[in-house]
C-alpha cells in the first residue's frame, strides 16, 4: 500500500491472471451441452445427451468405478502409512529422521515421468502391470508424502507434553496413539486422506504406462477421448470432473478452518 | 533415554513399513533405470555419447529447456505479481484472491488440457471469436506449435511459482519497508533496493520448483505440441512404448534426475523444501 498507484495496477492485473487461471475450464461446459455428435460449442440449441451417453455408456461407468475404487485404495492406505510414519519422524526428531523425511518426500518432486518408467519396469517382473494392486501400489507411494506432508504440518503444533502426562497417567503406547495423539491431527489427516485421494483420481503419466485393457482408469478414458479430439462425452465427463473438484475444494475448506479454530482455541 | 543411547528408537518401527515400501518399489527400479542408462544395450557410456552425436536428441533436450526456461520466467514474474497483490491487500480480498488460486490448482490436468484444445485450435473459440470482431482474416496457429504448448504450461505452473512467494512475502518484516520510507527513499527505490532482494529466497523456491515441474512434464506437452514439439518426457515414453528401447530413455531420465536433485540442493540452500511442498499440496 506504499506506492498507491503501482499497487493499484498489479492488483488488478493479479486478478486479472486469476480469473485467467480459472476461467478457461469454464469452456467445458457449453461443450458438453453442444446437440452435434462432434466436439463444438453449441449454437442456440442446447442438450444433455452427452451427460445421457457418459451416464449410461458401460465403459465410462467402469472407468468412473475402477478410478473410485483405486483412490478410495490409494487414499486409505497412504493414509495409514503416512500418518504412522509422520507420527514416527516427530517421534524420532533427529539428523535420521529429517534425512529420511526428505527421502520419503521424494516422489513428489521427482518427475513423473521418471516415476512412470520405474513402475513401469519393476511391475513387469513382478506381474504388476495392468492390475488393481499395482495401480494402488504405485498410486500409494506417490500418495502417501502428501499424508506425511499434511499429517507433520498437524504434529507440528500438537504439544509433546500431552503425550507424556499420558503416560504418565498409565496409558499403554496404544491408548496414547488412539486416544491423544491421533484425535489432535484428525484435520491433518483427513487433509491427507482427501489430497491422496485427488492424487490417484487425477493420475494419468504413471497410469498410461502401467495400465492397459483391464484397467481402465477415468483419466486414462479421458486422455484418449482428447487424443481423439472428437467424442463429446469427454467435455461431459470434463464438467462432472469440475464439478467433484470444486465438492472436495469446499469439503477441505471446511476442514481448514476446522483445524484452524483447533489451533487458535 | 537409555533405550534411545543402547538401541534404535521405537519411533523407527512405525516409519518402517513406508520406508521399505519407497525404497523398494521406488529407489530399487530408479537406480535399476540408473544402471540401465550405462549397460544397456552395452556396457560404457555409448548412450551419453549419443547425445553428442545424435542432432535429434539434442534438438530434443534444447527444446525442453528452452520451453522450461520461458515456461519458468513467465510463470515466476506473473506469480510474483500475484502474491505481491495478495499481501497488499485486505484480508477479505486475499481470501477471495487464495480461493481462486486453489480452485484453479485443483483442476484436473487432464480438464485443463481438453478447455485449451477447445481454445486454442483452429476453430476454437478465440480464433472464431477473433474472426468474427474481424481482428484476423486466418486463423492463427495457437496449436502443434511450442506457443500452444507455454500458454498450456504457463497456465499450469502459475500457482505452482505463487506459493512459495506468498511464503516468503508473508514473513517479511513490513517495518523494514517503513523504514526505507522513512528515510526518503521512493517507493520503487524500495520496491527495487528492499523488498525484491528481501524475498530472493521465495523468487529461488518458485523459480526452481517451477523448472523442476516443467522438465518432466509430460501431458500438455503431448496434447497441445500435437507431436510437433518434442520434449524429452514424450520422447522417452515413445522409447519405452513403442520402440522398447530402454537405454535411451534411460540416460535421459538420468540425466534429469541429476539436473532435478541438483536444483533440489540449491533450493534447500534458500527455503526449508517442507515449505515449499507443504504450499504447494495445500
Amino acid at each position: 500500500m506504499k506506492s498507491g498507484l503501482f499497487t493499484h495496477f498489479n492488483r488488478v492485473g493479479a486478478w486479472i491472471l486469476l480469473l485467467f487461471l480459472v476461467t478457461p475450464a469454464l469452456i467445458a461446459i457449453p461443450v458438453s451441452l453442444t446437440p452435434k455428435r462432434f466436439l463444438s460449442m453449441p449454437k442456440g440449441e442446447l442438450s444433455l445427451r452427452h451427460f445421457e451417453k457418459l451416464f449410461t455408456s458401460e465403459e465410462w461407468i467402469s472407468s468412473f468405478f475402477q478410478s473410485g475404487v483405486i483412490a478410495i485404495s490409494t487414499s486409505l492406505l497412504a493414509t495409514f502409512l503416512g500418518t504412522l510414519c509422520a507420527i514416527g519422524l516427530w517421534r524420532v526428531s533427529s539428523k535420521y529422521s529429517e534425512l529420511v523425511r526428505a527421502f520419503l518426500l521424494m516422489p513428489l518432486i521427482i518427475p513423473q515421468i521418471i516415476s512412470a518408467m520405474a513402475f513401469y519396469r519393476l511391475w513387469i517382473p513382478l506381474g504388476l502391470l495392468d492390475s488393481y494392486a499395482g495401480l494402488i501400489l504405485a498410486h500409494t507411494i506417490l500418495a502417501a508424502p502428501m499424508v506425511l506432508i499434511t499429517v507433520s504440518a498437524s504434529l507440528a503444533t500438537f504439544d509433546p507434553k500431552l503425550e507424556q502426562a499420558s503416560k504418565n497417567l498409565g496409558a499403554s503406547n496404544w491408548t496414547t496413539m488412539h486416544r491423544v495423539i491421533l484425535p489432535s491431527i484428525k484435520p491433518g489427516v483427513f487433509a491427507g486422506a482427501l489430497f491422496a485421494f485427488i492424487l490417484s483420481w487425477d493420475e494419468i503419466v504413471v497410469t498410461l504406462f502401467i495400465s492397459k485393457y483391464s484397467v481402465y482408469t477415468l483419466p486414462r478414458r479421458m486422455w484418449n477421448g482428447i487424443r481423439e479430439n472428437t467424442d463429446p462425452t469427454v467435455a461431459a465427463a470434463a464438467v462432472v470432473l469440475i464439478a467433484i473438484t470444486l465438492i472436495a475444494f469446499v469439503v477441505s475448506a471446511i476442514l481448514s478452518r476446522r483445524s484452524e479454530k483447533r489451533a487458535a482455541s | 533415554m537409555n533405550a534411545l543411547t543402547k538401541h534404535m528408537h521405537p519411533g523407527w518401527l512405525i516409519i518402517a513399513p513406508l520406508l521399505a515400501l519407497v525404497t523398494l518399489l521406488y529407489l530399487g527400479p530408479i537406480l535399476n533405470i540408473l544402471w540401465l542408462s550405462v549397460t544397456d544395450p552395452e556396457p560404457g557410456l555409448g548412450n551419453y555419447a549419443k547425445l553428442g552425436e545424435s542432432d535429434a536428441l539434442l534438438r530434443i533436450v534444447w527444446t525442453t529447456v528452452r520451453i522450461c526456461i520461458i515456461t519458468t520466467l513467465f510463470s515466476v514474474t506473473l506469480g510474483y505479481s500475484i502474491a505481491y497483490a495478495m499481501v497488499h491487500c485486505h484480508q477479505r480480498q486475499k481470501s477471495y484472491m487464495l480461493t481462486l488460486l486453489l480452485v484453479s490448482f485443483w483442476i484436473s490436468i487432464l480438464v485443463r488440457t481438453f478447455s485449451w484444445l477447445m481454445l486454442l485450435g483452429r476453430k476454437g473459440l478465440v480464433n472464431v471469436t477473433l474472426e468474427d470482431i474481424g481482428l484476423i482474416a486466418e486463423p492463427i496457429a495457437f496449436m502443434r506449435n511450442e506457443l500452444g504448448v507455454l500458454i498450456g504450461m504457463i497456465h499450469y505452473m502459475i500457482p505452482y511459482a505463487v506459493l512459495p512467494l506468498l511464503v516468503s512475502m508473508q514473513s517479511l518484516d513490513t517495518r523494514v519497508m517503513d523504514a526505507s520510507r522513512n528515510l526518503g527513499a521512493s517507493g520503487s527505490q524500495t520496491f527495487w533496493r528492499i523488498y525484491l532482494p528481501l524475498t530472493t529466497p521465495g523468487l529461488v523456491a518458485s523459480t526452481l520448483l517451477v523448472f523442476i515441474l516443467s522438465l518432466g512434464f509430460y501431458v500438455t506437452p503431448a496434447v497441445l505440441g500435437g507431436g510437433k514439439v518434442l520434449m524429452v518426457a514424450e520422447y522417452i515414453s515413445v522409447q519405452l512404448l513403442v520402440t522398447l528401447k530402454w537405454g535411451t530413455a534411460a540416460m535421459l531420465a538420468a540425466l534429469m534426475l541429476f539436473g532435478v536433485l541438483a536444483m533440489l540442493w540449491v533450493m534447500s540452500r534458500f527455503m526449508k523444501l517442507s515449505t515449499v511442498f507443504g504450499g504447494a499440496a495445500r
